[in-house]
């Protein structure tokens, strides 16, 4: 079986895994790493969503063997120890969650979203294409403007 | 509704070391019943299953374990603050755990009616273990109990001594005479009720810390999925598990009655063993049907309409609405541990009593050897009312003698159902003199017809033989009928939030702005006066006015308008469209006001709003399923075109009018007003008749 170490939310990790299990997988039956859901497994709702080296990625579609030496981030590493991510404190005044279960990956991809685009225009925040069936989706909005503005 | 003052709350103190007082759930029975049962007087040794339970344990919390699922609608905090409100309890002290399938009472969430039912027994509980607690402190510091007062879980004495709920629970268990009222506060001393209260699970969501089925480590159970067969209720034929045994990670494949199903190391092993099945597949009873023979089939089930009134003239619209999956982000999960003697069973279920009969039954054991876990769940719209996931994952564990987790993919969500069936609707409306003097309303839906409906863990949907939801008695129009057919399908289906009105409700204000227009009218001003309630008129004007109604908008951009009333509360949707490019609208602003008595939590209320807001949007003009022989044409949230970001509103607003009073439902509300508004609004920006939806299917 292949041995693959990579940095999952700064502490490197090895796991024995085929080449093409998907990070998924890896994350949650292996390492039990829970925050990345599975909503599809083909990359189109993006529940599972998460960083690679500071990236969006759908860890469902991206076997291991691609992070070999590279820093994966989930949810899970987003916040510094008890000092939540500024996109999280914005989730959380906006109070955005209903069921939750895609949240994770919603506030993944705003990360990935602010740091290349630092402040959002509408059109650029409706490029997110991660699914929320509850329909979140105003307060996902009014979140990511929120923190945009306390990044300043 | 009787006015809650007038009810009679039983409460009880259960004998136990901490305090722990139960309230009877669900019924105004108990006061016509209990001529003995003065309230707080009865002392009980055990928790009833009909109770709702309040525990203060010694580590200062309180502990209510709610017989309702938790899925998004945000009952959990609704209750939290119920139970703070009364204690005077910090609400982070305050934890709402589920309580596992009961064997009585009222276990059920659906019809909206959470809060409404537990509004009462809630506040009645905590505001008697609070009269407990300040009675325990009186005694300890030889104060009279009136003069104590009660803030962030704990009672204060004046010269500013306190003490903890915790430190005073096991005083308070044995206080049998409370020597302050038990009463719940008047709202208008309400702290916590009313206001807008973050949800209490929020930071574990936006964390990643919330467990779902699919997270737990339960009992070890191992991945498993299901090889379903290509067509809805087709059977395995033969199966040829040789290659996909050999694979690695692999533990057991067994076949069960909705296809065979794989157990393994890890859902990657899972899915690809799965995928290496060599299977022939019988095909289901529908192979030969497809969408065009459904709606033929249906447009004959609606029935006649039975004659006009003399002397008027008529307007009459036939509606179409498609199959609609309820797609739950979290598909549906089960672990489940069944052994020779016992079983136990974890997963999101709004029915977990009746889920805990079937599978007790589906796996030979009597139903005192199952325990059915009832977990949160991400999402529902109705899908878990259903116990397919939970009746299937205890028949694998039987078979393959290992606790499993076994998961559903997007696609088996997707193409095996559950879905709201189709719907026709054919409304004809008579009118006279500028007035409408009759309104007549024929449907028919598909409704689930076939022998494993009830061995799959089916609630039936039984939209057709069923009385009507609406008569259309939220207005003035004269005489009112109606009927119902139903074309008997063997499919998945099930209720889908707000059921029948969805479709019954939302063509029915499409005719309204129909017939405002025959009749030279506006819109908003022909609902206001033809509408009989004074609430709905309320929230008519109150979106009417936030969102400007009628300010001039450019060509292909348009405002429309919908009302509903259900569940004690109604509500109103005003919406924009630009659909400037009819195949690609874009709802640009939503405005919505509702009234359903006291909102316990304003900012709940508002997000189960929005979440209306996308459904009307997508069943609208963008996400429904096709029947292709025998077979759901759709497999992912690729095709099941659900809202996105960029096709919700850019700007969302919604008002909540303080009417106070008993609390109606609010978790369905919306659809109808918010889908009515959508397609008024479409119709209007482009001159067109919508009458089959999704518009763009």
């Amino acid at each position: 079986m292949p041995r693959h170490t990579f940095v999952l939310n700064g502490k490197p990790v090895t796991v024995d895994a085929p080449d093409d299990m998907p990070l998924l997988w890896v994350l949650r039956d292996l390492l039990d790493v829970t925050g990345p859901k599975y909503g599809c497994g083909v990359g189109v709702c993006r529940a599972c969503t998460s960083h690679l080296d500071g990236a969006e990625i759908q860890p469902c579609v991206v076997p291991v063997a691609d992070c070999a030496r590279r820093e994966v981030t989930t949810i899970e590493g987003l916040a510094d120890g008890d000092t939540l991510h500024p996109v999280q404190q914005a989730w959380l005044d906006c109070d955005v969650s209903q069921c939750g279960f895609c949240q994770p990956g919603q506030i993944m991809a705003a990360v990935a979203l602010l740091k290349t685009t630092p402040e959002p225009t509408d059109a650029d925040i409706d490029k997110i294409e991660n699914v929320c069936r509850c329909g979140t989706y105003s307060r996902i909005r009014e979140a990511i403007k929120k923190a945009a503005t306390a990044g300043d | 509704m009787p006015e809650l003052s007038r009810r009679q709350f039983v409460v009880y103190t259960l004998a136990a070391s901490t305090l722990t007082v139960a309230a009877p759930l669900g019924c105004d029975a108990p006061a016509a019943e209990g001529a003995t049962a003065r309230r707080s007087d009865v002392v009980v040794t055990g928790t009833d299953d009909e109770m709702l339970v309040l525990e203060i344990t010694r580590d200062n919390k309180v502990v209510v374990r709610l017989p309702r699922v938790e899925v998004g609608q945000g009952v959990t905090t609704a209750v939290a603050m119920m139970i703070a409100e009364e204690l005077d309890a910090r609400l982070t002290d305050v934890d709402i755990p589920l309580a596992e399938a009961r064997t009585r009472g009222n276990q059920f969430t659906g019809g909206s009616n959470s809060v409404s039912s537990l509004y009462g027994p809630a506040r009645n509980l905590a505001a008697t273990a609070r009269a407990r607690l300040v009675t325990a402190a009186a005694q300890r510091w030889r104060l009279p109990a009136r003069v104590l007062r009660t803030r962030d879980t704990m009672v204060v004495a004046p010269d500013g001594r306190t003490a903890t709920f915790g430190s005073l629970t096991e005083t308070a268990a044995r206080v049998r005479r409370p020597r302050v009222s038990s009463k719940p506060k008047p709202a208008s001393r309400h702290q916590v009720i009313g206001h807008p209260t973050t949800r209490i699970d929020a930071r574990d969501i936006v964390t990643g810390r919330v467990r779902y089925t699919g997270d737990l480590s339960a009992a070890a159970a191992k991945p498993t999925v299901v090889a379903r067969p290509p067509t809805l209720g087709g059977k395995v034929a033969s199966v040829d598990d040789r290659a996909a045994r050999a694979l690695p990670g692999v533990l057991e494949v067994v076949r069960i009655p909705g296809g065979v199903a794989v157990v393994a190391e890890s859902f990657h092993y899972a899915f690809e063993a799965r995928d290496a099945l060599k299977i022939t597949w019988s095909p289901g009873p529908l192979a030969e049907l497809s969408d065009a023979a459904i709606r033929s089939r249906l447009r004959a089930a609606v029935p006649a309409l039975g004659r006009p009134p003399r002397g008027s003239a008529q307007l009459e619209e036939r509606f179409e609405f498609a199959f609609v999956g309820h797609a739950p982000m979290e598909v549906l999960t089960a672990v489940a541990d069944v052994r020779a003697r016992r079983a136990e069973i974890w997963f999101s279920s709004q029915s977990p009593m009746g889920a805990r009969e079937d599978i007790a039954s589906a796996v030979g054991l009597p139903s005192s050897a199952v325990r059915v876990h009832v977990v949160r769940g991400g999402g529902s719209f109705g899908r878990r009312l259903n116990h397919d996931a939970a009746m299937e994952a205890a028949l694998i564990s039987k078979k393959a003698r290992l606790p499993v987790k076994l998961m559903w993919s997007r696609a088996d969500d997707i193409k095996h159902g559950r879905m709201r069936p189709a719907f026709q609707h054919r409304i004809r409306v008579s009118h006279a003199q500028g007035r409408v003097v009759a309104f007549a309303i024929a449907t028919a839906s598909v409704s689930e017809a076939w022998e494993g409906a009830a061995a799959q863990g089916g609630i039936a949907a039984s939209a057709a033989s069923s009385p009507l939801p609406s008569d259309s008695g939220l207005y003035n129009f004269g005489k009112l009928s109606g009927d119902s057919g139903s074309v008997e399908l063997a499919m998945p289906l099930g209720a889908w939030r707000s059921v029948d009105s969805g479709t019954v409700r939302t063509a029915e204000e499409i005719v309204v702005d129909e017939i405002a227009r025959t009749l030279g009218k506006d819109p908003v001003a022909f609902r206001r006066t033809t509408l009989r309630g004074k609430s709905v008129r309320a929230v008519l004007d109150k979106v009417a006015t936030a969102g400007q109604w009628g300010r001039t908008m450019p060509a292909g951009q348009a405002q429309g308008v919908a009302v509903h009333e259900e569940y004690g509360s109604c509500v109103a949707c005003l919406v924009e469209i630009d659909a400037a490019d009819p195949k690609n609208p874009r709802v640009t602003k939503v405005v919505m006001a509702a009234d359903v008595g006291t909102a316990v939590n304003p900012r709940g209320l508002e997000a189960q709003l929005m979440g209306t807001a996308v459904d009307g949007i997508s069943t609208i003009l963008r996400a429904g399923l096709h029947i292709d022989r025998g077979a759901v044409r759709e497999g992912s949230y690729a095709d099941f075109r659900w809202a996105r970001q960029r096709h919700a509103p850019l700007h969302f607003e919604a008002h909540i009018l303080p009417t106070g009073g008993e609390p109606g439902g609010a978790g369905e509300l919306g659809v109808p007003a918010a889908a009515g508004a959508v397609a008024n609004a479409y119709a209007r920006a482009t001159g067109t008749k919508p009458r089959r939806f999704p518009l763009n299917f």
